[in-house]
């Protein structure tokens, strides 16, 4: 196990020296620049001749790269030309919003997904069973702006039970430690703070978990009807194992196969940040940052945080093989 | 990575022991009477009529059919002109007209008919939610295929693909696809389907890797049955739930995600023509008062999703070879 | 409503009269029945008010910033020489109590307000003044790039070790405390209104200085703002900087004990930035913010029937369809369109009036000129092109162009307020030209950096776009537009036109130094330009803020550039 772990961390290498020089040339290859996004309106050629001789974008792509590889080892990837900041500040800044979103999402997903699933596969073709699966098309055939709308309309306007958007009430003086806002609340025990960040989850929670959540009902439910007619659980039944025991030894445990792929890959889709949900929901995160990057060719934040974001992918993944083999002894990792 | 024979030391392995014996005679005379590639046919046409024979099959078939029909039909179905901006005179910011004679769903913002550009709009939003999916399936099934039938470096180079693949934010791959290939529907399926890519190689990759070593699969290749025939013909076909379930439900994010694309400006810029995530899309700026233009197309776009879910469902119990006793 | 900056303002008078307008300068503006001066009582009911911005702020050095968002915070932080009169795009004056022009509009004289302070405690003064414009005169490096110091570039030109490119100034000379005497090197219609301009308020010297605002670091690859710029912003203005949340996209400013003037209404501002339009509503709704800016135009209705004020900035704005007149090397524009008849079929083919009563909000107008009715210069009298699309079918017909195609540009993921609907504009203007007897082919575009960098280069037969004013002379929008470009070529953007009437006559405007005597040499230009038609003007549209019932005092400024402090909040 240890070995498989340090092997798939050595892969990172390559993934990542692969993935910047793609990047590079890549992003490069795009029409505009950063000089036309940061001049806009009123830019001239020569503007923006000057901007790219200022900042060395005049040069050749080779020695651009090099400069980038050289800083990047020493985990400098620059400046963002969008906000003027590092983009490890940058991403240390926006990486937590988006990390607390997500555990909330997933949380909610998983939390309501599994049961849901399992319990319209044992139900088959009970009204249980026909409404998870009309309500999961639902789920993912509503927009996250209608979605976010409706939402906000019910616990925010009439309500008033929920705040609508943000991170912290603009009158709670919260200190930021880790930018984990929930945490920063916990860590100095401003309880009000912590509290107040973790309903400005709930809203945005349930937008950004709905598709996780109906992927997550109908592939449970799919792989415990395949595992429940699997032959195994038929000769247990046959041989008059406990109902529980069957189902707790074999099916749970053999079904959550294809849902721990499906948890584990919506969890990496979002954290790379879900542009919708924070636009929608004013929260400053991973997806926004990127959109506004791209929009803007911010070659550095792009590079910086894409590269870390692989990163992030691989260990997300990695944590799901691992999982492969704790839940089916016959897969196993080497 | 590759997975080592799971032994005698499952719990589950004392039980087996007959039903692996059948097994292995089941697949040791199919080995023996089918020629190449046999096997697959005699599953589709079993699992056909099987599907024949399935209500809830019948009504997803209707569903689809159905819109199929309208699609095909639009022209003659549609009360008007979907581009004509018949009431656009009556239109004020913050007020549409509602339903009224010709109109019975009354119109957009615009002043256009908005029955028929749904009518019209089945036939641009069924083409990008199947044919997105499909491509998005098939590449991402070649790639797990590959994974999961051989491990080792294949998997590992495969998957890192995938990582990467993952890793590129969706907008940037849209962005450079449609400066590649040019604004049109083309590049904007292309692009959507490659967000799918990793999403279905990931899945069928999963699902092989626990049918793999399953004990039919270490029967046959113990009884010498090649390789490439346990994985189209039984690895594969078992771990296709998963796929299938994705699949039903990538078709509704396919569309929706579209919309967002072209109104990002990705999509094709004559933006005349009726879809239904571009009208959902465009309902956005007028949810305050004329929500109906956003349940409108959204109810159209849970209505395909579902009738394909209705197939799609009733196809993996087909499949399956378990269902078949 | 005709507005002209008057070149000598009596000092006391205008001051008084400033102050008093800020109470109740919505008695002017009859459109909206629910002006926010109206009730205010005394001010002083203290509180926090929350504003809901459409973006996040860059940094609070109004010198180098670029964007709306930053100047909105700097306008309430800063002070200029200059400022615009509460609901207009009129001069007034701030920092400085009046200013005198020599005969050859090249020597400024301005009287400053005397005993005010900068936040730091220091004086404001002449030295202070002087400091502030040398300290963009002599910006180097990095400060001089065009992404930094954009504003000045554009109206003073080069800097003090770029002798190749000229600069309109030429210095600036504390001849006492309370006396600053600016000197420019050429006359135009540009000064002194660009003092108005937030990027050139005066900051305090000694915390420039001490927090090192003009060492913009980084390395190499972007701008990096400094210490002052982002944590220590230091003017005269009602409101000094609080704090900037960055993860939570806020922004505090706080009342300023000391301000010399009218104390502020409430105690604290906040700015949330909250980009989606309908988030912005509902947390209105919610009660969650106090007010907003950019409103859609559909939402006006649903608001004021919950009981919100929405607040209509004038239209200080025009939407135009540029056409291409194909002098750009390098790019492959329709011939057809050198013919003017085709210029003419396509200006008579837009439905402006439809387009003005459906797609934008009440107050909008049909253009028919390059600049809207508010600034001097505007007249009746220039040629005007009726919605008429038989006309158009003839007048092709004429010039053997029927069937003639045009690519049409259009921008998407925009809105701005002279088009807040990009796609539905180009929808029904598409329609419209079909319905003429052209065709069309349409690109669309992400407005930054595609769809800029792909008009202003030229590579579109037609497209869409618009222009808000910085302040009240029309050179600021027709001469932008419409100018020789160098080489007796209009630039890039409208093809390079060829229109020696058009840019005599606009460089006669520019050059007259009595502010008086430009208004009848614009109107000349604007006959001009619309005889020669190298863009279709399409509407004047005004955009909005609104704000919670029991707010009172915001002013909505035609250049969207309210003061916050005369906001009062009650109960």
């Amino acid at each position: 196990m240890l070995r498989f772990i340090v092997r798939r961390l050595l892969q990172l290498i390559p993934i990542l020296l692969g993935l910047s020089v793609l990047l590079f040339a890549w992003l490069r290859a795009l029409p505009g620049g950063p000089a036309q996004a940061a001049l806009g309106e009123r830019a001239t050629p020569d503007d923006i001749a000057r901007y790219n001789e200022t900042f060395g974008l005049d040069q050749p792509v080779l020695v651009q790269y090099g400069k980038f590889l050289g800083r990047a080892l020493q985990l400098d990837f620059g400046t963002s030309s969008r906000t003027g900041q590092a983009v490890t500040t940058e991403f240390l800044e926006r990486f937590p919003g988006t990390l607390e979103l997500t555990v909330f999402a997933m949380v909610f997903a998983i939390g309501v997904g599994i049961p849901v699933g399992y319990l319209a596969a044992r139900r088959h073709g009970s009204w249980i069973d026909s409404s998870s699966v009309i309500g999961s098309l639902l789920g993912v055939a509503i927009p996250v702006f209608f979605l976010a709308y409706l939402l906000r309309l019910l616990f925010a306007v009439q309500l008033g039970w929920l705040p609508g958007s943000g991170r912290q009430d603009v009158r709670i003086d919260a200190t930021h430690i880790t930018n984990f806002f929930v945490l920063d609340g916990l860590l100095t025990r401003e309880f009000d703070a912590a509290w107040d960040a973790l309903l400005h989850l709930v809203l945005p929670g349930i937008a950004l978990g709905t598709i996780p959540l109906a992927i997550i009902v109908r592939i449970t439910r799919a792989s415990v009807l395949d595992v429940v007619n699997e032959d195994y659980v038929r000769t247990a039944n046959a041989k008059g194992l406990a109902t529980a025991t069957v189902r707790r030894r074999h099916i749970i445990r053999n079904a959550l196969l294809p849902v721990s792929t499906t948890i584990g890959l919506q969890t990496g889709l979002l954290l790379s940040g879900a542009v919708l949900t924070e636009t929608v929901f004013a929260f400053g995160g991973v997806g926004s940052a990127l959109r506004d990057a791209i929009a803007n060719r911010d070659y550095a934040l792009l590079q910086g945080f894409i590269l870390i974001l692989a990163v992030v992918y691989v260990l997300v993944n990695l944590l799901v093989d691992i999982s492969y083999g704790l839940l089916d002894p016959r897969v196993r990792v080497r | 990575m590759s997975s080592r024979i799971g032994g005698g030391a499952e719990p589950m392995s004392a039980a087996l022991g007959s039903t692996r014996r059948d097994k292995i005679d089941e697949l040791a005379a199919r080995a023996g009477q089918v020629p190449e590639g046999g096997g697959g046919v005699s599953l589709a046409r079993s699992a056909f009529r099987r599907l024949r024979r399935n209500p809830v099959a019948i009504l997803g078939a209707v569903i689809v059919v159905a819109f199929l029909l309208v699609a095909a039909l639009a022209p003659s179905l549609a009360p008007r002109d979907p581009l004509e901006q018949a009431l656009l005179s009556e239109v004020r910011q913050g007020s549409i007209p509602g339903s009224r004679d010709g109109f019975p769903l009354g119109v957009d913002q615009l002043g256009r008919d908005v029955l028929s550009r749904l009518i019209y709009g089945s036939r641009q939003s069924l083409l990008i939610g199947v044919v997105s999916t499909v491509l998005g399936a098939v590449v991402g099934m070649a790639l797990g295929v590959l994974a999961g039938a051989f491990g080792g470096w294949v998997d590992t180079v495969v998957m890192r693909f995938v990582d990467i693949l993952l890793s590129i934010p969706g907008l940037l791959m849209a962005i450079s696809i449609s400066v590649l290939l040019g604004q049109n529907q083309y590049a904007l399926m292309i692009a959507i389907a490659v967000t799918q890519v990793p999403v279905f190689a990931r899945l069928l990759r999963g699902s092989m890797l626990s049918q793999r070593d399953s004990d039919y699969a270490l029967a046959a290749k113990a009884l010498g049955v090649k390789r490439s025939r346990i994985v189209l013909g039984h690895v594969l076909p078992n771990s296709l739930s998963p796929v299938i379930v994705q699949a039903t439900l990538s078709l509704a994010t396919a569309i929706i995600e579209a919309a967002a694309l072209s109104f990002l400006g990705l999509g094709d810029p004559d933006i005349s023509r009726p879809e239904w995530g571009a009208m959902l899309s465009s309902a956005q700026a007028v949810l305050s008062f004329a929500p109906q233009l956003a349940v409108y197309p959204a109810l159209c776009i849970i209505v395909v999703a579902l009738g394909f879910t209705l197939l799609g469902e009733s196809l993996r119990e087909a499949l399956d070879p378990k269902f078949r006793r | 409503m005709h507005r002209r900056p008057t070149r000598a303002l009596a000092a006391s008078a205008a001051a008084l009269s400033a102050l008093a307008l800020a109470g109740c300068a919505s008695s002017d503006r009859d459109e909206s029945g629910t002006a926010a001066g109206e009730s205010s009582g005394s001010g002083g009911g203290g509180g926090t008010f929350v504003f809901g911005a459409a973006g996040d702020p860059t940094m609070f050095d109004p010198a180098l910033a670029t964007d709306g968002e930053s100047f909105r915070v700097t306008r309430q932080i800063y002070e200029g020489l200059l400022t615009n009169a509460p609901g207009t795009a009129d001069l007034e004056p701030a920092l400085a109590e009046s200013y005198d022009v020599s005969e050859d509009g090249l020597t400024y004289t301005f009287a400053l307000r005397e005993g005010v302070k900068f936040h730091d405690g220091t004086d404001f003064n002449a030295e202070a003044v002087c400091f502030n414009f040398d300290r963009q005169y002599n910006f180097t490096g990095l400060a001089a790039s065009p992404a930094a110091s954009e504003y000045w570039q554009n109206n003073f030109g080069g800097f003090a070790d770029t002798p190749d490119v000229p600069s309109l100034y030429a210095g600036c000379e504390a001849t006492d405390a309370a006396t600053a005497v600016i000197k420019l090197t050429e006359t135009t219609s540009r000064f002194p209104a660009v003092l108005a301009l937030p990027s050139f308020a005066i900051q305090s010297p000694a915390a420039l200085e001490q927090y090192k605002a003009d060492e913009l670091g980084g390395n190499g690859d972007a701008l990096t703002y400094s210490e002052y710029a982002t944590t220590h912003p230091t003017g005269t203005g009602p409101f000094k900087f609080g704090s900037w949340d960055r993860g939570n996209k806020t922004v505090s400013i706080v009342k300023n004990d000391d301000y010399w003037g009218e104390p502020p209404g409430v105690d604290e501002i906040v700015f949330r930035s909250i980009a989606d339009g309908n988030t912005r509503r509902q947390e209105l709704q919610a009660g969650s913010i106090d007010g907003y800016d950019l409103v859609a135009p559909a939402d006006y209705q649903t608001l004021e029937q919950g009981g919100f004020q929405v607040l209509p900035r004038d239209p200080f704005n025009v939407l135009y369809l540029g056409i291409n007149g194909g002098g750009v090397e390098g790019t492959s524009a329709n011939p057809a369109l050198q013919d003017p008849r085709v210029r003419q079929a396509i200006a008579h083919a837009i439905d402006r009036d439809t387009i003005v009563s459906s797609l934008l909000p009440e107050g909008a107008e049909a253009a028919i000129e390059f600049v809207p009715p508010a600034v001097d210069g505007w007249t009746q009298d220039v040629t005007q092109y009726a919605y008429d699309p038989a006309k158009s079918k003839s007048l092709l017909a004429e010039a053997g162009a029927t069937g003639t195609k045009l690519r049409f540009y259009y921008p998407t993921d925009v809105s701005r307020p002279y088009l807040p609907d990009p796609a539905a504009m180009y929808e029904v203007i598409s329609k419209n030209l079909t319905d003429a007897g052209f065709t069309v082919e349409p690109t669309s575009l992400p407005w930054n950096p595609d769809y800029l960098d792909a008009v202003q280069a030229g590579q579109a037969d037609i497209h869409l776009l618009g222009w808000t004013g910085d302040y009240n002379d029309a050179y600021n929008f027709i001469g932008t537009f419409f100018a020789d470009a160098g080489g007796g070529k209009m630039k890039a953007e409208f093809g390079g036109w060829s229109a020696p009437e058009v840019f005599s006559t606009l460089a006669a405007g520019d050059s007259e130094a009595d502010v008086e005597a430009r208004g009848p040499l614009y109107e000349a230009a604007n006959k001009a330009i619309m005889d020669f038609l190298p863009a279709v003007p399409i509407s004047h549209a005004p955009n909005a803020i609104v704000v919670a019932e029991n707010v009172s005092g915001l002013v909505p400024s035609p250049l969207s550039a309210e003061d916050f402090s005369t906001v009062t909040i009650s109960e």
